[in-house]
């Protein structure tokens, strides 16, 4: 049985008003609040929902977007495997354009490389199947909502024996991102909109720690444009209920999709293939315990150690402020690169290169 | 020539088989007076109009060759048909060259060569001329035309880019982002399980009914490659004045619609090849979308917004926000979550 879902119903009409004239009588005073994904940065942007807010409420982009915290050394460990005449890298096709130290995956596959923008971590195992001479290499990047597919993906590769695949694990997981962001003193964010898609995964559970021990409300919010406004309300509420003295929860709006265990089977999935290891956040530096290894008994699997290709730590462009603007200290107009020099076309960082970057967003979609 | 051959090297030479392929599958799908003299050069006197004449080309270099709603045939007359008609100018007659890739299936040719004639007859074209090459195997997709079309503008017709003004109203004849949903769906790199059909049409009577209703159009764009964002864009920057888009206004296909969700593609970013954007004045809008809903090409024609404030182009969006609609900037990239 099929079922039609009227996704319209999600992003237009008087509820959306109602919403809007709700926010505005819940706000009392500066305010920011933090989305920490990517998808909810576009999706802020394409609704215009900034232009809606009240003066003093800021919606702040984190480092939500899993292009622009790779590292620099991990792109050219991606660029190195797809030099190699013997390998097939396979990618998401945000991957494509964006800059290494000195190259990019789209210029070398005008180049010669064998490059391929694939939709599933399963299309990396299906092309090594009918291409056995080749090293099939899955660049793995993402948060949580990602990173199951790959496991699953590595663990079909076992079952069917298909040897000549392997994955560079440069995954991250969000929520020690979130323990980064409150541990700092003067940090000045009065709640977070928690990742709608990710919170499917690992469940709304998961921000217990962040909204008790931080006292710093959040939301679990879905991506379409009423979802937002319906978590900003609930954010406010929880605002107006903290500066009372009241205590900060967490809660879900985006109920249709996500439950406080999240999803059983995908962090299984995660739990069999990979173990959590501290991992490097391109200009915010190393978080503990936010990434993934693969597990020893999927340690063949890891395309670098394969490959023989080693992790670099490169120097960042100068100038760019991306670090600072991911951890919500700086928006995308303060940099002096924004806009001049940094633009979508000729992008200088990674909040620029991809298109769930902050400023990225920020480029299309804010008036300047 | 048995029907199962393919095109072979030898097909281009200019030999026996060259001349055979010609006569037998070019000139036979595209059966017309004027081509059929098949001298160097073809006298088309007979066909000038009055008016001031209108030259346009264009390369087709769509894959797959063949898709749900047309083929490379339908688009190269189309494609060419359509910017004249832009334009303003009634087409007359196209040229016709294509390049074959060796190992081409001739009923491939030949059904692109009828669509070719289909659609030139549905246009109202004459084929004067043409040239066929082959060349060897390797990258090229299997055929490319090219086309150059002629026609006339009539007395009177001024359109231009840079013509629009404050106030003036942007309509569209129908849903947009039809026909590269279309493409990438046949494309199959994302194995959706649905067919899209592509708008692929000759406008040529839909401009006439819009000039004819509203003489005084400043102008008519088709929305091909870069969506209906980058061309208003285009008549923004054109004309300097900016362009305010209502998102709720602008017609999508439900399934156009469902597709472009789920990749994370913008319908407002997506080819068309079988629809106008037209810019008219405020008072002739309401009887330009009337008379286009009377066609059947232009069945779902709504006003979308109109001209107004600084350069640049905005979207209100569904939800009442406002925010700047840019040029399509490289190409879409589907998402990673």
């Amino acid at each position: 049985m099929s079922r039609t879902i009227d996704f319209e119903a999600f992003r237009t009409g008087p509820d959306a008003d109602g919403l809007v004239r709700r926010i505005h009588e819940l706000f009392e005073g500066p305010t920011a609040l933090m989305e920490v994904c990517g998808t909810h940065t576009v999706a802020i942007g394409r609704a215009g929902i900034r232009s809606l807010m009240p003066d003093g409420l800021r919606l702040l982009s984190g480092p939500g977007c899993p292009v622009c915290v790779t590292p620099l050394g991990e792109i050219d460990m991606a660029l190195a495997a797809a030099r190699r005449p013997d390998v097939v890298l396979t990618t998401f096709g945000d991957m494509m354009r964006v800059p290494g130290s000195e190259s990019s995956l789209e210029r070398e596959r005008a180049g010669g490389a064998d490059v391929r923008i694939v939709t599933s971590a399963l299309d990396a195992v299906e092309i090594a199947a009918g291409e056995p001479s080749k090293e099939v290499v899955f660049v793995g990047v993402g948060f949580e909502t990602t990173s199951p597919t790959i496991a699953a993906a590595l663990m079909t590769a076992e079952r069917r024996g298909v040897e000549n695949v392997s994955v560079l694990p440069f995954f991250k997981l969000v929520p020690p991102a979130l323990d980064l962001l409150v541990a700092v003193p003067g940090r000045a964010l009065d709640g977070f909109l928690c990742p709608g898609h990710v919170s499917s995964i690992i469940g709304s559970n998961a921000y217990e720690p962040v909204a008790h021990g931080a006292d710093m409300p959040c939301v679990v919010a879905g991506f379409e444009p009423l979802d937002i406004l319906a978590g900003v309300v609930m954010l406010l509420e929880q605002v107006r209920d903290v500066r009372s003295g009241g205590a900060a929860r967490v809660e879900t709006q985006y109920a249709r999709a996500v439950r406080p265990e999240g999803n059983r089977t995908a962090l299984e999935l995660l739990d069999e293939v990979f173990e959590v290891v501290d991992a490097d956040w391109r200009g915010i530096g190393t978080i503990p315990e936010s990434g993934y290894a693969l597990r020893e008994r999927y340690a063949h699997r890891d395309a670098g150690a394969k490959l023989g290709v080693d992790r670099t730590r490169p120097d960042e462009p100068e100038g760019c402020i991306c670090g600072a603007i991911m951890l919500g200290e700086r928006i995308p107009a303060d940099c002096p690169l924004f806009g001049t020099v940094c633009t979508p076309r000729d992008p200088v960082g990674p909040c620029m290169v991809s298109s769930e970057g902050s400023c990225a967003a920020h480029f299309r979609y804010e008036r300047r | 020539m048995t029907r199962d051959e393919s095109i072979t090297l030898a097909h281009g030479s200019g030999g026996r088989l060259m001349h055979d392929l010609i006569e037998r599958v070019v000139v036979r799908a595209l059966a017309n007076p004027v081509l059929e003299t098949l001298d160097d050069a073809a006298d088309i006197s007979s066909l000038v109009e009055p008016g001031r004449l209108a030259v346009t080309t264009d390369s087709f270099v769509v894959q797959p060759l063949f898709f749900p709603g047309g083929d490379i045939g339908t688009l190269a007359v189309a494609g060419t048909v359509n910017d004249l008609a832009m334009k303003g100018a009634r087409p007359v007659a196209l040229t016709l060259g294509l390049i074959a890739e060796e190992g081409l299936p001739l009923v491939d040719l030949e059904r692109a060569l009828r669509s070719v004639a289909e659609t030139a007859r549905a246009a109202g074209v004459v084929i004067a001329a043409g040239d066929t090459k082959v060349v060897e195997r390797g990258g090229l997709g299997g055929l490319i035309l090219n086309t150059a079309g002629i026609g006339f503008v009539p007395d009177g017709v001024e359109l231009g880019g840079d013509r629009v003004r404050e106030g003036d109203v942007m309509i569209v004849s129908g849903t947009m982002g039809d026909h590269e949903t279309a493409i990438l769906v046949a494309r199959e790199a994302f194995r959706i399980d649905e067919t899209i059909e592509s708008d692929c049409a000759p406008l040529h009577e839909v401009a006439r009914l819009i000039l004819e209703t509203a003489p005084d159009t400043r102008a008519m764009r088709d929305p091909t490659r870069g969506g209906l964002a980058t061309t208003l864009n285009e008549l923004s920057s054109r004309s300097g004045v900016g362009i305010e888009i209502d998102e709720s206004a602008v017609p999508v296909r439900d399934d156009v619609r469902s597709v472009t969700d789920i990749l994370g593609f913008d319908p407002l970013y997506m080819a068309n090849e079988g629809k106008v954007v037209a810019v008219v004045p405020e008072s002739d809008a309401g009887r330009v979308v009337e008379a286009l809903r009377g066609h059947r090409l232009g069945r779902d024609a709504a006003v979308i917004g109109r001209a107004a404030g600084e350069p640049g182009v905005t979207l209100r969006t569904k939800v009442g926000g406002a925010r700047p609609l840019l040029m399509l900037e490289g190409v879409q990239l589907p998402r990673i979550c």
